[in-house]
């Protein structure tokens, strides 16, 4: 299929409220379960294994009114959180047979146990994943938290999880992540080629099929996009960081490109390039998916590891990326990411790269300031 | 319209607990001017107070310091000076609170406090504790120790969460054993957690006062009186005696029928920190209708007693595990504080529920819309929401909180008034 095409159905289905091309799967899959996770990262491979379609969820989007949720939630509380639940006060998740929450911040974990209540007939269970990378015993641990989900998944409904089924999914998984690699080098080399916008929407279509079908889909479209002509634009080169949870419109993202920006990394949909190698295929799979979050995981707001600290591994991407400088946007109320930003601001400070911040909602629809902000910032380093 | 009626509690015990906020404080000036006692920052919620115990070591808790400056008007210039490094405002203003009196060198006493040996993160529940440390840790160059504790998504810890936990504390051991210099003390550990768990049920034991008709205390407002010293020595001898006076005293009060007013008007169950830059203010507010807290969640963010659980000296780190898995409100999970809740309003007789929304915490906080949801429509209980913050004097919003207040117990009165009449 054409790219241009792809990027636009793509654009279309992520929008859709309905989750028709999961509809569409449980259709051909009679008695297969959906198991929908909440951002940031889930052990989806554990999902496969089970026989099970895993579904990233990432909120409402711009195309839902919140009725009902703003009531359970207050003020101060960030947009995904509400809209989440939106969706299933108005029959949104009604295709999803269980849903994942893990220990990303306060108000995800509050929502987990909001949803229990409200939704009882739905599987939904809270995930631990460990804070404290440097004892010895949270690898152990977390391998058996996913003995646990394993159990669960096999209680609702899933077949049994094999060291097997258990190993093809670990390397299908693994595939997949090099090639969002490849698509993420691709564009950090040639970002006339390939534009943020699409390799966000290239990317978070995997959250919406199966893995096998995603990888199909991004061979495919690394095929094309060797051919594609690009011609280059004056723009600077901006790494984006804060957005790893509730994802900004796509007309934001286009509008930071427009304005003079070549996003050259960032951490969008940040769950489905979790690891910065490959999980190893060994003979106990539940150990090596444990161990890799532990040892091998990307750094993240989300995930706390002072033996590496993320400052670091920001000043490294932007080094890797030759990246000019930092866009943070951040999801409003989002406190890990409005946490974070001191000491990446200090980092940033003390090497000399200059940033921006953005806050954004899923929902926003008027860009005027933003659009000015970030023209503002970039003829400042043009013209500097 | 009742008149306005300021009230303190003014028993000796609350000029005792002053005396050992004091000489807490003084401790830890010591420490700053000599190096010695050894010291931790830790957390309040679930920690593991009993191992420092056993090493001499005195524990830091910012959240105290942060809440003593915010009682004392004096929050408002560290949490601007800490936004000025670039703090959001939607930062738990506790973290900011505390971030600024380092870059301010402002103490709640105007002693010195020490830089501590350790910084000690007992993750319970809260994820602002693991930024909060990391970046006190960073600020201040201390080493760091995570000890990260797993959720509690179903009633009870399950077998692996303990073991993990346990490993971490014997990882904690050595460390400490490394900054300290002292060989680990196991008879003084045992002990620490012996008085943990005496001090323990001598405030179940005046928790559970208040079931009474008028309660001898106020659950929330004087609760919080007591927490101090409950954090604090709580592994101690001096702890142990001091809530031995407590009870004593609630005790002398049930005895001749004192109640915290004159007459108890209205019992409730108050959900949520305080809003301590206007402590003051919002006691009175309830002080007016005679409405005395009978149980609140806030006062077992240090643990959760009244239930039943304790530490165990014949089983020093799997209590102390388990005390930081499950008895504590933190790192308990929604439903359960629902539960909670429940058992409260049925076991303590209460008229209703007042939940305090605090922007800064949204481990307490979010989802509460859907507590009153449940509460008044599951269990048929009245329940008042407002919201301001717990350190931030910018979101007290003083006349509409009263408005709220007010608009709440004159409904609740007249639906007592018409009750009895039918």
């Amino acid at each position: 299929m054409e790219l241009e095409r792809t990027f636009d159905q793509w654009q279309e289905r992520l929008a859709d409220l309905g989750f028709a091309s999961v509809q569409a799967w449980k259709a051909q899959h009679p008695g297969a379960r959906v198991i929908g996770y909440f951002p940031v990262y889930a052990p989806a491979e554990i999902i496969h294994a089970a026989g099970m379609l895993p579904v990233g969820l990432s909120g409402g989007g711009d195309r839902l009114d919140i009725q009902h949720a703003d009531a359970r939630f207050g003020s101060f509380i960030c947009s995904i959180i509400k809209t989440t639940l939106e969706m299933g006060l108005r029959d949104h998740l009604k295709v999803f047979d269980g849903i994942l929450f893990s220990s990303i911040c306060d108000s995800a974990r509050n929502l987990c146990f909001v949803m229990k209540r409200n939704f009882p007939d739905l599987y939904t269970d809270f995930l631990h994943l460990p804070h404290n990378p440097s004892s010895t015993a949270s690898v152990d641990f977390l391998a058996s938290e996913y003995r646990r989900l394993i159990q669960e998944l096999e209680r609702i409904g899933g077949r049994a999880v094999t060291e097997t089924s258990l190993q093809n999914a670990i390397a299908l998984y693994n595939h997949n992540r090099q090639l969002i690699r490849s698509l993420y080098a691709l564009r950090a080399q040639k970002p006339h080629v390939l534009r943020a916008w699409e390799s966000y929407v290239l990317v978070r279509a995997g959250n919406l099929m199966p893995v096998e079908e995603h990888n199909a889909l991004l061979e495919e479209s690394l095929e094309q996009l060797a051919q594609r002509p690009g011609k280059p634009r004056d723009s600077i080169r901006v790494v984006v960081e804060g957005a790893f949870c509730e994802q900004p419109p796509l007309d934001l993202i286009k509008l930071v490109e427009d304005a003079g920006c070549y996003l050259v990394d960032d951490d969008f949909v940040i769950g489905r390039s979790w690891f910065t190698d490959d999980v190893p295929v060994d003979a106990d799979p539940v150990h090596a998916l444990a161990e890799s979050y532990v040892n091998r995981a990307v750094y993240s707001s989300v995930r706390h590891d002072f033996r590496a600290p993320r400052w670091e591994g920001l000043a490294e991407k932007v080094k890797q990326s030759r990246a000019d400088a930092v866009l943070f946007l951040i999801a409003k109320f989002c406190e890990p990411a409005y946490f974070d930003y001191v000491l990446f601001k200090k980092k940033l400070e003390e090497i000399g790269v200059p940033h921006l911040l953005l806050e954004f909602e899923e929902k926003q629809f008027t860009f005027d300031r933003v659009r000015t902000e970030v023209e503002t910032f970039v003829e400042s380093l043009v013209f500097d | 319209m009742p008149e306005v009626k300021q009230t303190e509690y003014r028993g000796s015990i609350h000029q005792r607990q002053k005396e050992l906020m004091l000489k807490w404080y003084e401790r830890l000036n010591e420490a700053a001017e000599t190096g010695t006692p050894p010291t931790a920052s830790l957390m309040i919620s679930g920690n593991c107070v009993e191992l420092l115990e056993a090493f001499g070591a005195v524990p830091i808790y910012p959240e105290v310091n942060a809440l003593q400056l915010a009682i004392r008007h004096q929050s408002l210039e560290p949490i601007l000076a800490a936004e000025e490094i670039g703090y959001a405002p939607d930062n738990c203003a506790y973290v900011k609170a505390d971030i600024g009196c380092y870059l301010k060198g402002i103490t709640p006493t105007g002693g010195k406090l020490p830089k501590p040996d350790l910084v000690l993160c007992n993750f319970v529940g809260c994820n602002t504790y693991v930024k909060w440390f990391e970046h006190t840790a960073v600020l201040t160059g201390s080493k760091l120790y995570v000890l990260d504790v797993p959720f509690l998504c179903e009633d009870e810890p399950t077998q692996a969460a303990i073991d993990y936990v346990v490993r971490q504390l014997k990882e904690l051991v050595t460390l400490l054993e490394n900054i300290t210099g002292k060989k680990f003390d196991y008879d003084r550990f045992t002990e620490a957690v012996r008085c943990s768990a005496e001090v323990e049920e001598l405030w179940s034991q005046i928790k559970h006062l208040a079931r009474r008709s008028p309660s001898p205390f106020d659950a929330y407002f004087d609760a919080i009186t007591l927490m101090g010293p409950l954090y604090v020595y709580r592994a101690t001898q001096e702890g142990v005696e001091f809530f031995r006076a407590a009870l004593e005293e609630m005790w002398a009060k049930v005895a001749s029928g004192q109640g915290v007013y004159d007459q108890e008007k209205f019992r409730l169950v108050i959900e949520g920190p305080p809003p301590y830059p206007y402590f003051r203010t919002f006691r009175d507010m309830f002080a007016k209708w005679k409405a005395c807290a009978v149980a609140s969640t806030y006062s077992t963010v240090g643990g959760l007693w009244e239930f039943g659980a304790r530490h165990d000296p014949d089983h020093p780190f799997e209590s102390v595990a388990l005390h930081m898995l499950s008895q504590n409100v933190t790192n308990r999970n929604y439903l359960q504080r629902y539960e909670q809740i429940k058992r409260y309003i049925e076991e303590w007789n209460a008229d209703g529920l007042i939940i305090h929304f605090v922007k800064s915490c949204r481990l307490f906080s979010a989802g509460q819309g859907d507590m009153r949801d449940y509460v008044t429509k599951t269990l048929g209980v009245p329940t008042l929401y407002i919201e301001s913050d717990l350190e931030d004097p910018r979101y007290f919003a003083e006349a509409q909180t009263r408005n709220r207040i007010d608009a709440f117990f004159e409904t609740l009165e007249h639906s007592k008034l018409t009750a009895k009449a039918v």
